[in-house]
């Protein structure tokens, strides 16, 4: 008998067939993705790496919402142009509290890794609200009803408890404070301020969609963007610390 | 259980085994409609707490589908004969087609559908006006809506239907289930909906071909789960002692798909009353679930699944055996094998620790190998019979498919290897390289298919025309010579103008030039587009023709009548 037609207990036993089928599908995946989770060496240990402030989260969720991803990537891969062109190649504990991680795959715009700082808040609100005002060869949609919509934060703290169910650090107090917190980033000299920082290291406060008075949808997605990447102090980080 | 008795009258009494029998409610039927009166009441409350209008818009489609469908059920029940439909009429399996002839119909709509949506948003990249910036139909929205209309309603619909064809000419036993295969295919359909809806709508977990948010990953859950059981009830039901081949790849994408759907989705809710989720992986492990996911959607979705397609329609139309039995054996395993692990090639130079890149390009090589062995069973398939390509544009239009597949999974591969990865990543040529894919081996095999299965399930002599076939075929390679000519060119130069240095060491190009210089290739490649699209409309007027021209009825004598399910 040859060695084929042992294959004939597959073809007919639809079950031996199916058990076969899984368990031949099931090796590589646990092989690549189970280790990342106890691998001590797959995040790096790095200071400064905080979770979002609710006024950033909230900002994160209409990035999501509106698909940025689709491109625009938040990944510097350590090659000398995007180095030179975006900063820092990224690391993997700048993005351990994004649930789910917003690395793209297709750069139709720029890397938004490190985008936080590089551009003023009155920059992003005229390139948000149309692109081509700023960069006449843009071909990026604009969003003029981020800056009429008022932001929708009620439902802040189940965003929150949500996130610390899988995982984020966030603690009870953040959570009870976080429509304070929300509203004092988002304003010009809040008393609030000086306890969000306290809860939020070097969180930024001030009006950032320009319009005193008004919390919009833009004063949220503009502090999220100029967040990314400014985290991490890499004047004091020491990659040789963390080769894997 | 609530019991129904009702005189069943002579109108039904031909029908074998059924004739003077009490017609009563089976426990599918009961039971299913339970479940939907569950499932309405559940979305009413839901929608009269919903925390955004929008997710209050689903859970009333919700509630109407659940309420539409429990009336269908007792719509069937009394216009059905009191006994089970007949597995076999005059000693032949009394194949059900009713959900196949919807399938393939689905297929063809939601390909057009997914082909629009697809031009439009390549016209937005070379005039940004046409984004028209209220929201709904911005880029970042619309760009899922059409890669899920075109992966999961095109394709998988070809895949529902196919399957279920192939399921039961090649057990020679009726389709498994009821009520099942019909609440497969609507439930399919109406998750397919739900997504689509929710993308214009802001609804979206934003992973890369997973899209669709918690509730309706449950239900699409539900859904595929009903579908495997009665995938692997009708091979029991089989006649013939060997499980063809096709069936191994249906099976094999049916399980891995409800494999890497559970891994990649699982998400805490906010709220029952919120669409929003979040989901329990994070950063660097997301990522690597995600191309995990994402990769063997291809691997499993997009080619496990149509391999079988070309494993049963290829034969068939050329009236040849396939080339190599024991080819296929070592294709399949080698291919389900070696595909799950090349996932991390789309995460090359990232944060993934540099041993989960290596692994993923190496799988990624070797699978070259399984999958040119494919092609060349699907190939060699053709011995003896090559002039029918000359005659038969169907035939043509599926071998065509398997040399793109050919070509896609050598550059695939070629793509994989980290240093043309520096190169490709991020930029038009991988997209260039999924429309090979997806336009050639994806799109061709369909079409195929779909022209072989429109004769067969509607019981139509013949397609209305074969010249038509031929335009659409040559039309729609016009489309992609051009739209992936386009994107390979684009992909590349913008590439190159990323890394481009000046003689004195700064970067050469700013991020914005390099944008500037993709804008006439943006144009090509919408041109493509539409030239695909304009053969997927040729496709639509000939099925529409084949199923109502009087042309193409059967003639009475050709084949033995089969009696539709209800």
């Amino acid at each position: 008998m040859s060695v084929w037609a042992k294959h004939a207990v597959f073809e007919k036993n639809s079950i031996i067939l199916l058990v076969g089928i899984l368990l031949v599908v099931a090796i590589g995946g646990l092989v690549e993705v189970a280790p990342l989770f106890y691998l001590k060496s797959t995040i790096e240990t790095v200071q400064g790496v905080r979770p979002y402030t609710p006024l950033e989260l909230a900002g994160r969720n209409i990035y999501v919402r509106e698909g940025c991803y689709n491109c625009h990537s938040q990944m510097v891969r350590p090659l000398r142009d995007e180095v030179e062109r975006y900063g820092h190649y990224s690391l993997a504990a700048e993005s351990m509290y994004d649930h789910p991680f917003q690395w793209g795959s297709k750069r139709t715009g720029p890397d938004l890794a490190r985008v936080g700082g590089k551009y003023s808040d009155e920059w992003q609100r005229a390139h948000l609200i149309n692109p081509r005002s700023v960069a006449p060869a843009s071909i990026m949609p604009g969003y003029p009803f981020l800056a009429s919509t008022p932001l929708d934060y009620e439902h802040i703290q189940d965003d929150m408890k949500t996130n610390a169910i899988v995982g984020v650090p966030y603690t009870a107090e953040m959570i009870e404070k976080a429509k304070t917190d929300l509203v004092a980033q988002a304003a010009v000299d809040d008393p609030g301020q000086a306890d969000l920082v306290k809860r939020y290291p070097k969180a930024l406060s001030r009006d950032f969609d320009g319009k005193p008075g008004e919390l919009t949808e833009m004063d949220a997605l503009v502090a999220y963007l100029q967040v990314l990447g400014t985290m991490v102090d890499f004047k004091t980080y020491d990659d040789k610390a963390n080769i894997r | 259980m609530r019991r129904l008795t009702v005189d069943f009258g002579p109108k039904g009494e031909n029908m074998a085994q059924s004739a003077s029998v009490n017609k009563h409610i089976t426990i599918g039927e009961g039971g299913s409609a339970l479940a939907f009166a569950a499932l309405a009441a559940l979305s009413i409350l839901i929608a009269a707490k919903a925390w955004t209008p929008a997710y209050a818009f689903h859970a009333y489609l919700f509630a109407a589908a659940s309420v539409a469908s429990i009336f269908a059920i007792f719509n069937r029940y009394y216009a059905r004969p009191a006994g089970p439909v007949p597995q076999e009429i005059d000693g032949k399996p009394n194949y059900n087609l009713g959900p196949i002839q919807f399938g393939t119909v689905a297929a063809v709509f939601w390909g057009i559908a997914g082909f629009t949506v697809g031009l439009y948003a390549a016209l937005e990249l070379a005039f940004p006006a046409l984004n028209f910036d209220f929201g709904l139909i911005n880029f970042g929205r619309l760009r899922p809506l059409h890669t899920s209309a075109v992966i999961f309603a095109f394709g998988g619909n070809v895949l529902l239907a196919s399957s279920f064809y192939v399921v039961q000419r090649t057990c020679h036993a009726r389709l498994a289930g009821d009520i099942a295969p019909w609440f497969v295919i609507l439930g399919y359909n109406f998750f397919i909906v739900i997504a689509g809806t929710g993308y214009l709508l802001g609804i979206t977990q934003s992973k890369e071909y997973a899209e669709p948010e918690w509730y309706a990953d449950l239900f699409l859950t539900v859904v595929w789960v009903v579908y495997l059981l009665i995938f692997l009830a009708t091979l029991w039901k089989r006649k013939e002692p060997h499980i063809y081949v096709a069936n191994w790849f249906y099976l094999a994408f049916i399980v891995t798909i409800a494999m890497l759907h559970l891994g990649n989705n699982p998400a805490v809710p906010v709220s029952i009353y919120s669409p929003k989720s979040y989901i329990v992986w994070s950063g660097v492990q997301d990522a690597m679930v995600q191309w995990w996911y994402g990769h063997n959607a291809v691997g499993f979705f997009l080619t496990a699944g149509f391999l079988a397609i070309m494993y049963y329609f290829v034969p068939k139309r050329a009236e040849r055996p396939v080339y190599s039995y024991r080819l296929s054996i070592v294709h399949f395993w080698a291919l389900i094998f070696i595909y799950i692990w090349a996932g991390p090639h789309h995460l090359h130079y990232t944060a993934l620790p540099d041993w989960a890149q290596t692994l993923g390009m190496t799988f990624s090589v070797i699978l070259w190998m399984p999958s040119w062995g494919g092609m060349i069973n699907g190939l060699m398939t053709l011995q003896g019979a090559w002039d029918r390509l000359r005659t038969d544009p169907v035939l043509r239009m599926m071998v065509v498919s398997v040399a793109f597949y050919g070509m896609s999974t050598f550059e695939g591969p070629l793509m994989s290897i980290k240093a043309v990865n520096s190169l490709s990543h991020y930029t038009d040529w991988t997209i260039g390289h999924v429309h090979s894919g997806a336009l050639g081996w994806v799109g061709y095999i369909s079409f195929g298919a779909i022209y072989c299965l429109v004769p067969w399930v509607f019981n139509r002599s013949r397609l209305y025309s074969l010249k038509l076939v031929n335009w659409h075929f040559w039309i729609s390679t016009l489309g992609i010579v051009l739209y992936i000519s386009a994107m390979w060119v684009s992909g590349i130069l913008q590439g190159l103008m990323w890394r481009a240095y000046t003689s004195l060491g700064f970067l050469e190009y700013s991020f914005i030039e390099t944008v500037e210089a993709m804008h006439p290739f943006y144009v090509i490649r919408a041109l493509g587009g539409g030239l695909f699209l304009t053969g997927a409309l040729i496709m639509a007027f000939n099925i529409w023709k084949t199923i109502t021209s009087p042309e193409t009825e059967q003639v009475a004598a050709a084949r033995p009548q089969l009696v539709p399910a209800e």
